[in-house]
């Protein structure tokens, strides 16, 4: 199929005549990104910005709220890198291997995008805790997993699974099975195969995913605080330290904690992209043919 | 599923006690007002801001991109936060809706406002790839044959997304109905009232209720399950057309 570039409608109907249209076509969704997401997300910095640079230090290089962000970060980074590791291996099987039950399975990777948080986070608990079907064989080898930072980690994992599986499964699926068997036959040894064929091939796509994993990580709120118990400087999420923050109607202090979080949520997604650019280049020279067959 | 098998342990007059209880039928009833709303609010949104991305060329397109995702990177909490700043008690719009005697924050817009935020990016999503593999030639078939613009896009470029279109509701209801976060924030949690089901939960849960909060995260478990079950159904049916949309 030839593909025509997207801009002929707009050039054979007249330039003006097209723009006046276009115009008034996306004035709606820009109007409503605008009004809805982009003002109020603005507020943010505003607000900030009015406290002054030695209150926001204060604010955030207090011991509670750095605890909390190093929190959050540390774990939301943990779970997106388990996420990066089981979600390849998910998304490998259910490419390449058929068995009974195969699309329940598939069904269910997507639940927790379907799950209300919520729900999510005191089925959880309820399952982890130490009477929990799972907690109560965990808690005799001494691994406490409900109201402790490794409760955190387990509720984002299960949050962020499908990112990564979702992301990965159609690309591993156009990178055809000929170019595992051309490496093979050429004498590459099983591992070589997968490192310098397969993933660099699949690299921008799992690095998407761990990015997503990672980005909602960080802000998830609803599974997590029913799981993790809580505890300032201990357990306390820094989403949870907003609520708080907020509930005493100390808004300075709530915005300084969410600006710093996007703040540093966009510098490392800025990062990650930077990388997948890398990363793209890196793919065309190591593997070109799966490119050239886009 | 553990969820149905914590909320039937006291058996099933419990359970229908607890859903049918007066606070909980309100959140309930106020979970399907805000979806109700927000739900075809970004239908709109999002049908518009696809065709706008697909179909022309313009600049700051990729900016409005991002734009558009943007709501997924950014915490439930902080979508909250940003109304409470804006129309709160202190906040900079509050003059305004003081003269014209609109309660925001703490009531129901405050709420269908952080549910649009939260789950903005799914229809428009779900429509771009589409309408971007589609192209332009069917719309520059029906302009050539005298159709006017309005024609185009009803006759021509909306059938062509049906489907796709059908998916990014089902995923945003889904997130609708169960946002906790952001909703959480701006409801402030008066019951009967201000409260959606996901806090219907997380009160009960808190009360040591347990039987009952689970009862009413069973409804929304349920709803979980209805929604994968129609997203398998049309990937079966319409695999090859979701499929598309579906890489990117």
């Amino acid at each position: 199929m030839t593909s025509m570039p997207h801009s002929t409608l707009a050039r054979t109907r007249g330039t003006a005549f097209a723009a006046a249209r276009l115009r008034s076509r996306s004035a709606l969704p820009c109007s409503g990104l605008g009004l809805i997401v982009l003002i109020p997300l603005a507020g943010v910095f505003f607000k900030a910005a009015t406290l002054g640079p030695a209150e926001i230090w204060n604010i955030v290089s207090s011991e509670r709220v750095l605890a909390a962000l190093k929190l959050s970060f540390g774990t939301a980074l943990l779970a997106a890198l388990l996420n990066a590791v089981f979600g390849l291996l998910v998304a490998w099987v259910f490419v390449r291997y058929e068995f009974p039950g195969k699309r329940l399975f598939d069904a269910a990777i997507d639940l927790p995008f379907a799950l209300p948080t919520a729900v999510a986070g005191i089925a959880l608990t309820a399952l982890y805790a130490g009477n929990g079907w799972i907690g109560s064989l965990l808690e005799p080898l001494g691994l406490k997993v409900a109201y402790t930072p490794l409760g955190i980690v387990v509720a984002l994992t299960f949050i962020g699974l499908p990112f990564v599986v979702r992301t990965v499964e159609p690309v591993l699926r156009d990178a055809e099975k000929e170019f595992e068997e051309a490496a093979a036959s050429l004498g590459a040894r099983r591992w070589q195969t997968i490192w310098r064929v397969i993933l660099p091939s699949i690299l921008p796509s799992l690095l998407t995913g761990f990015a997503l994993a990672f980005a909602r990580g960080v802000g998830e709120y609803g599974s997590v605080i029913f799981i993790a118990g809580n505890i300032p400087f201990v357990s306390e999420i820094a989403p949870l330290l907003i609520v708080i923050r907020l509930e005493e109607f100390n808004y300075a202090a709530a915005t300084t904690v969410a600006a710093t979080m996007l703040v540093v949520s966009f510098a490392m997604l800025l990062v990650i992209n930077v990388l997948q650019a890398w990363s793209n280049r890196h793919s065309i020279r190591h593997a070109p043919t799966a490119i050239k067959e886009k | 599923m553990l969820v149905f098998a914590e909320a039937l342990r006291n058996g099933l007059g419990t359970y229908v006690k607890a859903i049918t209880d007066p606070d909980a039928l309100s959140a309930i009833k106020l979970t399907l007002i805000a979806a109700g709303i927000a739900v075809p609010a970004n239908l709109v949104f999002g049908v518009a801001a696809a065709w706008a991305i697909a179909k022309f060329e313009f600049r700051g397109k990729t900016f409005l991109t991002t734009l558009i995702d943007l709501p997924f990177s950014v915490s439930p909490v902080v979508a909250g936060l940003i109304y409470v700043l804006m129309f709160g008690a202190s906040g900079w719009a509050r003059p305004l809706l003081d003269t014209a005697d609109i309660q925001i924050i703490f009531a129901v817009p405050g709420i269908v406002l952080a549910t649009i935020f939260v789950t903005f990016p799914f229809i428009a999503r779900e429509l771009i790839p589409l309408m971007q593999q589609q192209g332009t030639d069917d719309e520059q078939a029906a302009l050539s044959l005298g159709a006017n613009g309005w024609q185009t896009f009803w006759y021509v470029t909306l059938p062509n997304v049906k489907w796709a279109l059908l998916y990014g509701v089902l995923l945003c209801n889904a997130r609708a109905m169960g946002e906790f976060g952001a909703v959480s924030v701006v409801s402030g949690h008066i019951r009967g009232q201000t409260n959606t089901m996901p806090l219907h939960v997380e009160i009960l849960y808190n009360e040591y209720n347990f039987a009952a909060s689970f009862a009413v995260a069973s409804l929304l478990a349920g709803l979980a399950l209805l929604t994968l079950a129609l997203k398998s159904f049309l990937e079966a049916r319409h695999g090859s057309e979701l499929a598309r949309s579906q890489k990117h």
